[in-house]
């Protein structure tokens, strides 16, 4: 029992069940609204279940209920384990934890009625934004405190990227969420036009960068060594990649904005960023995958091992896609279609919820003292998560690349050869696979929360010797 | 906590050892790209084309939005309209041939926030005003598979029903005109009557009627550098 007093692993417990939750719900919602899609009967003409309110609400489920409940788990279970000290602040913590479900409370109740700033991944009204910006300010200085009180000489690299993830989206946050209150529920942007779409891509490629990416380079950098029982592959290359990538990685918000009437400048240098930004990408999914040399017949019997790297296989992937989009010539083709929703999932269910899903886990195995319920039931998600992936993003890739061919082919006299509804008709069944990926994929978060649940209250139930001897790890 | 040592020690070793130095270097780091992006589109001249070519008057015809439609606009946003719609037409053959004149800075100066979108699962709606009669907008709007049957949009009914507050118009008039967007007090003040007995439904309609209309474009001159 001694190993409770050094940790605080209570609330990193709730925060970790919290984010299977979130899984489940923000995946499902994903689901019903991509159904809406293929078959817009199920909008059933009701404002509260219409997609254009629902879509923000599944995008906010999933990067903050599902993402931020994650980061805020690993965070603080990574700060103690490799500082050697328990959360500098207990009361601020669980206040870290209340406020952010509050705010989750609050998205699923003002999204559906409606109350938005209409600022894609910032959509929740002044209010809420004020609250997250208190919350996330608790969150990150526990984080730094924590560090400051620390048992050990050196920070730890995850530590460095969960820090810098941690101070950038609250300079995100604060500036793009600026804007003048008319009512209780309702607000201007302060910026407008092409500033307003400069900041508000800043922000939205930088949740990405930073929130989507840093974090969970944080996450990895921790749980892939664990796992597999091995030290990093190269602390040289976390080094430079850590300093390439929190630097490079702000400037890409430009690249959502090319060809429009954002100045020429500001477009192709962020796109000229973006090329360079495969470098540090690269160098980060390496790093992970090659903790793993000598030790790849690991992948064999650890199921859980499999999500992380196959994660990073992902990330791989569409850390490569990314720049080949942000190229002008394939930008002027895949803007506007559905191939940037494929390419989203592919980071987001292939990298980020698969690494988090390893991380989960690993930390129900470890804070728990206990191993699954069901390894066969971790290795049908495994599989179910990855093939719903491939279906989505393959979906999504074909869909993506016909809307804009059809959108710019023209015919023998001169005349554009479509109309804009004959692309809208053609998307019908892939946008009924993407309808079926994501189901698969939620399966499979089911199948997790089931596991998980019962893991758990059998653990609960008969809290064994080794339980607390494997606390102590 | 640090071993001490005479050797020195390198930049990485030190932020490594020091929490509040790894804090202010990534604090510093991450901001570059952003300052750099960011703020010359606040000074610089050539982020608006009414700065660049001044002798443009067509560029003076972008006005501020009536009370009606941007109780329109408000309708757009909170329906979310914007994730389907983008409102941004890029210099390409076939965006002039679909849609029209590509967009221009100036035309969303007035817009807090932005609605050039990131996605066109629909058509883009930046020169949508005046292509289709009222009537159509209303019955698309109601039921858009009985004027384009392949289409996927949402049915929006309750728009008929609900009628604009007006003096809740009053307060976002004088909102904008806190933000810089030039709103007369005549027209704030009247923003009550301009939308007496309107529904959200007639508001949308106007604002879509509008888009794209402002500025009419002299044949042949080119308005990016």
């Amino acid at each position: 029992m001694q190993a409770k007093q050094q940790y605080n692993f209570e609330v990193v417990k709730w925060f970790a069940y919290m984010a299977v939750v979130y899984l489940v719900a923000g995946t499902g919602m994903g689901v019903f609204i991509a159904s809406q899609l293929a078959w817009p009967d199920l909008n059933f003409d009701n404002p509260y279940i219409s997609f254009g309110r629902l879509r923000p609400l599944h995008t906010n489920t999933v990067i903050f209920a599902f993402g931020g409940s994650t980061l805020m788990a690993t965070a603080f279970y990574v700060v103690q384990r490799t500082s050697g000290v328990r959360l500098w602040s207990d009361k601020l913590a669980w206040f870290t934890f209340w406020g952010w479900n509050l705010i989750i409370l609050g998205a699923i109740i003002t999204l559906p009625l409606g109350l938005t700033q209409s600022k894609e991944y910032a959509e929740l009204e002044w209010p809420l934004d004020i609250l997250i910006a208190v919350v996330w300010i608790s969150y990150m200085f526990n984080f730094i405190m924590t560090l400051s009180i620390r048992k050990v000489s050196h920070i730890y690299v995850a530590n460095w990227f969960f820090l810098a993830m941690m101070i950038m989206i609250t300079y995100l946050h604060v500036v793009n969420s600026l804007s003048i209150p008319v009512s209780m529920w309702k607000s201007y942007s302060i910026f407008s036009g092409v500033q307003d779409a400069m900041i508000q891509w800043w922000w939205g490629h930088n949740a990405v960068g930073f929130f989507l990416t840093a974090g969970f380079l944080g996450i990895m950098y921790y749980f892939v060594p664990k796992q597999a029982n091995r030290p990093v592959y190269s602390y040289r290359l976390s080094v430079i990649h850590f300093w390439a990538l929190v630097f490079g990685y702000v400037w890409l918000g430009a690249h959502h904005l090319q060809y429009t009437a954002l100045p020429d400048w500001t477009g192709s240098l962020g796109a000229a960023i973006s090329l360079a930004m495969i470098i540090p990408s690269w160098g980060g999914a390496l790093n992970g995958m090659f903790t793993l040399s000598g030790a790849w017949d690991k992948l064999r019997t650890d199921y859980i091992l499999r999500f992380l790297i196959v994660s990073l296989a992902f990330y791989a992937m569409s850390t490569f896609e990314g720049p080949v989009m942000a190229s002008k010539t394939v930008n002027a083709l895949s803007h506007y279609t559905d191939w940037t929703i494929g390419h989203v999932h592919s980071g987001a269910l292939g990298w980020v919820a698969m690494v988090s899903v390893g991380a989960l886990y690993h930390m129900v195995e470890r804070m728990w003292g206990t191993t699954m319920y069901s390894v066969k039931l971790v290795n049908l998600h495994f599989w179910m998560a990855t093939i719903g992936t491939a279906i989505y993003i393959t979906a999504m890739w074909v869909s993506g690349i016909m809307q804009g061919l059809m959108w710019r082919a023209y015919d023998e006299y001169g005349n554009l050869a479509y109309t804009f509804v004959e692309s809208v008709a053609q998307m019908h069944p892939y946008y009924a696979m993407r309808a079926i990926g994501g189901l698969i994929f939620f399966l499979g978060a089911v199948v997790m929360l089931f596991n998980v649940t019962v893991t758990i209250r059998r653990a609960i139930a008969k809290p064994s010797a080794e339980m607390a001897t494997a606390a102590n790890i | 906590m640090a071993k001490k040592s005479n050797k020195r020690i390198s930049f990485q070793e030190w932020v490594e050892q020091n929490v509040w130095g790894l804090v202010l270097a990534t604090a510093l780091v991450v901001s570059v790209g952003g300052i750099v992006e960011i703020v010359p589109l606040f000074y610089l001249q050539n982020t608006f084309e009414d700065d660049v070519y001044p002798e443009y008057e067509e560029l003076q015809g972008v006005r501020p939005y009536t009370a009606l439609e941007l109780a329109g606009r408000d309708v757009y946003q909170r329906e979310g309209c914007y994730l389907c719609h983008s409102q941004m037409v890029r210099p390409f053959r076939d965006e002039k041939d679909r849609y029209g004149h590509y967009s221009l800075a100036v035309e969303s100066k007035y817009d807090h926030p932005f609605q050039w979108g990131s996605k066109r699962t629909g058509p883009d709606l930046a020169r949508v005003g005046g292509k289709y009669s009222d009537a159509w907008h209303i019955q698309h709007l109601r039921d858009p598979r009985s004027v384009v049957p392949e289409s996927v949009m949402p049915r929006y009914p309750w728009l008929d029903n609900a009628t604009i507050d007006g003096e809740g118009m009053i307060k976002r008039l004088k909102a904008m005109k806190v933000l810089g967007v030039p709103y007369s007090d005549e027209e704030i003040l009247g923003a009550a009557e301009a939308v007496e007995g309107k529904t959200e439904m007639d508001a949308l309609v106007a604002y879509l009627q509008v888009l794209g209309t402002m500025i009419n474009f002299e044949p042949g001159r080119d308005y990016r550098e």
